[in-house]
């Protein structure tokens, strides 16, 4: 017995040390504001490349330099952690004043009142400077959630030689290929070399370890839409010819033409360079960025060109749904036009160019577009230019439940019936079928 | 029976041998396995990125160069924030082990149902996931002003390992035999002077395996430092690693290996600083002077 009396004194040490800890360290807690009136805004940032951080911190301190009252800091984030590590911040009422984010994570912050609507605060120039089809991409129920600051479209890498091989016509943003074309010049890139009844060279390498929006983004090309609103304001799925018409080429691609490898199913964009590299495939659609990996992966005398995505015809045939990275602020933030003003700063069409250039992306600003930097031929800059004006909102964007839709329902399907597991009827039965269900639960 | 012969001393022997050579190969087979890992990334953070986009990776680097290492140097600052962890990971550490080891004490000397209650509730403990506690833990912390500070992810980190410090503690002072605190109590030697004078040097492994466990498991914890940490000068190296990695997949595959093999040292240096205490002090101390 006298002994379990003693227990909890023998614990105290320990109590007290964590104690003294808690009081060590509350001593010293940051304040936004100091006591002279200076306010402090912090700005997460996922700027991660190092001329992209550069860049960002450059600007950080241009804007401090020019705005003494009105200081920022900055604190770098991630791009695989964000979206948890700002839902706890959301929650515990410490987010960061202004937040570096993608467009597909403003819908479920927007929706829980975690962002503050910017329309009050947005001056009419930076307004103005980004097209509608961008501030689309960010606007949710009436609201501007975000700045859509940098988006990357989806485009054909291309190793020049193999192309020039086959002799097959070079497309360009004016005369892009079709979807037939681009099938048809798959296959006369894929090639037995050796004639050992092995391909060696396949035309393409769909990566296709996301399959989901990859999918989606590029149905647009051909007038599907996957989400449709409905008379009474809700979201209905729809999966027709028009939503079918590029996952069902990619099937055949893979399963019937075999001009695209089936171990490109599991790939991540990354995973397909060392083959491309190695002649293994000719053309790799992957996003804008990717060129940076290439620039530095790509061995010495390796000749490639970045071309756009096949076209669905018409006027919009080059359509495709991107997502833009996003500069929004916290509801909490106590410093909203301030905030806002420095988003616009960062937003100066000289200074989105620079921060596109370091992330190898491409700037919404109209001004910006036409940066002579921007506008170079070198590593397909250009390519990205010309089909800017064709990018859309992704269809994943606004969609309340996507997130689950995608992880429980399209993900698996869409990777079976790549796989050549079902054909088109019952991947739409799936998609469509078993979406309803999460879709009706969100739209209560 | 008649038909058995025993085996010749040579055959004994050649079979002795070749057991002997059988456990070492599969002993080095192991080693092998285990170390793989480490080896790939020390290889791979030598490696130039051309070399890295090869499709026929080599075992080792064609050029090896410190490019990585002075990446990544350039663009994290890794000092930084490895001084930060080892802060928080030795801090940690030790606290708990202070704080576990009376505790642990108690409880594996007074049994009762209390006790064993206690018991399954630090294991049920060990199985909440992080995502779970971390809003509540944000909460808690918020009130106390310690988020964003070093000392609030150690205090995480002291409340967060004390459980398993307990239970893995808990059953070295089991181990101890209680004839010797009785011996200890006869000379007139009080709880705590037994505990100080007995108990404790025959627990040097113990505290020794317990403490590595404890800095190990806080050198490697992310998501909590993740979240709690937010000025660049307080995050530690598991944060910082992710800086690397970029959107659908694409890293930055060299300066990451480079800043991954700095971040492995310091726990492998830590384990070979205490594993001779972790073998050699068994017993030590457990002759009645």
């Amino acid at each position: 017995m006298t002994g379990a009396k003693r227990a909890p004194r023998a614990a105290l040490p320990g109590v007290a040390a964590i104690v003294s800890l808690s009081l060590l360290a509350g001593c010293g807690g940051p304040s936004p504001d100091t006591a002279d009136g200076e306010v402090t805004l912090e700005f997460l940032s996922l700027a991660w490349q190092k001329q992209s951080v550069d860049a960002n911190k450059r600007l950080v301190r241009q804007w401090n330099q020019a705005h003494p009252d009105v200081r920022v800091r900055y604190v770098q984030g991630s791009w695989t952690t964000v979206h948890d590590q700002l839902l706890t911040s959301f929650e515990g009422g410490e987010a960061p004043d202004i937040i570096h984010d993608d467009a597909t994570d403003l819908t479920d912050f927007a929706s829980g009142g975690y962002l503050t609507d910017l329309t009050p605060y947005l001056p009419e120039e930076l307004r103005a400077d980004i097209p509608r089809t961008a501030w689309q991409t960010t606007t949710y129920q009436g609201g501007v959630y975000g700045v859509p600051f940098l988006q990357e479209p989806r485009v054909l890498i291309a190793n020049i030689a193999l192309l020039r091989q086959a002799d097959v016509r070079i497309p360009t943003a004016r005369h892009p290929w079709t979807w037939a074309e681009f099938e048809t010049v798959s296959k006369e890139l894929t090639r037995d070399r050796n004639h050992d009844g092995r391909t060696d060279t396949y035309g393409v390498a769909w990566s296709l370890k996301e399959p989901v929006t990859q999918s989606m983004n590029l149905s647009l090309s051909t007038g599907g839409k996957v989400f449709v609103k409905g008379p009474d304001g809700k979201n209905r799925l729809r999966f027709g010819p028009a939503e079918s018409a590029v996952p069902r080429l990619i099937q055949r691609q893979v399963n019937e033409d075999r001009t695209a490898p089936t171990t490109g199913l599991g790939m991540a964009g990354a995973d397909t360079l060392p083959g491309f590299f190695a002649g293994r495939y000719a053309m790799l659609p992957l996003n804008f960025s990717y060129r940076q990996q290439v620039r530095q992966q790509a061995p010495d005398g390796f000749d490639w060109t970045v071309l756009p995505m096949p076209s669905g015809g018409g006027a919009d045939g080059l359509a495709q749904g991107v997502a833009p990275q996003t500069l929004s602020v916290a509801r909490d933030s106590g410093h909203k036009q301030a905030a806002v003003d420095f988003i616009a700063f960062l937003n100066r069409a000289d200074h989105q160019a620079d921060l596109a250039r370091g992330d190898w992306l491409l700037p919404t600003s109209a001004r910006a577009l036409k940066d002579p930097a921007i506008n170079a031929r070198r590593y397909g800059w250009k390519t990205g230019v010309d089909v800017a004006a064709a990018l859309r909102p992704s269809p994943a964007l606004g969609i309340r439940g996507y997130a689950e839709w995608k992880d429980k329902v399209a993900t698996p399907a869409y990777q079976q019936f790549y796989n050549g597991a079902f054909g088109v009827g019952e991947l739409r039965d799936r998609l469509v079928g078993d979406g309803r269900r999460i879709l009706d639960r969100y739209q209560r | 029976m008649t038909g058995a012969s025993s085996p010749t001393p040579a055959k004994v022997r050649a079979l002795r041998i070749a057991g002997g050579t059988g456990q070492y190969l599969a002993l080095g087979c192991y080693l092998v396995f285990l170390a793989f890992p480490l080896l790939w990334l020390l290889s791979t953070s030598f490696k130039s990125t051309r070399e890295l986009g090869s499709l026929h990776p080599s075992w080792l680097p064609e050029d090896p160069s410190w490019d990585n290492y002075r990446a990544a140097f350039e663009a994290q600052p890794l000092l930084h924030a490895a001084l930060n962890s080892l802060v928080v990971a030795a801090t940690a550490a030790l606290v708990s082990v202070a704080t576990a080891v009376p505790a642990a004490y108690a409880m594996a000397r007074h049994r009762s149902w209390a006790g064993r209650v206690g018991t399954v509730w630090i294991l049920v403990s060990q199985m909440f996931p992080f995502i779970l506690v971390i809003i509540p833990l944000f909460l808690v912390l918020k009130n106390l002003h310690l988020i964003d500070s070093i000392a609030g992810l150690i205090a995480v980190y002291v409340v967060w390992n004390l459980p398993f410090s307990l239970w893995m503690l808990q059953g070295y002072i089991k181990a101890v035999p209680r004839s010797l605190e009785e011996a200890a109590a006869v000379d007139g030697a009080g709880r705590l002077r037994t505990l100080g004078s007995v108990v404790l040097p025959l627990l040097a492994p113990g505290l020794v395996a317990t403490l590595m466990f404890s800095f190990v498991t806080a050198w490697n914890e992310f998501f909590f430092a993740l979240v709690l940490l937010k000025s660049p000068e307080n995050q530690t190296m598991s944060v910082i690693l992710t800086h690397f990695l970029g959107t659908e997949g694409v890293a930055d595959l060299g300066p990451l290996a480079a800043a991954s093999v700095l971040a492995t040292l310091p726990s492998l240096v830590f384990f070979a600083l205490l594993q001779r205490r972790l073998v050699g002090g068994m017993l030590a101390g457990a002759v009645k002077a």
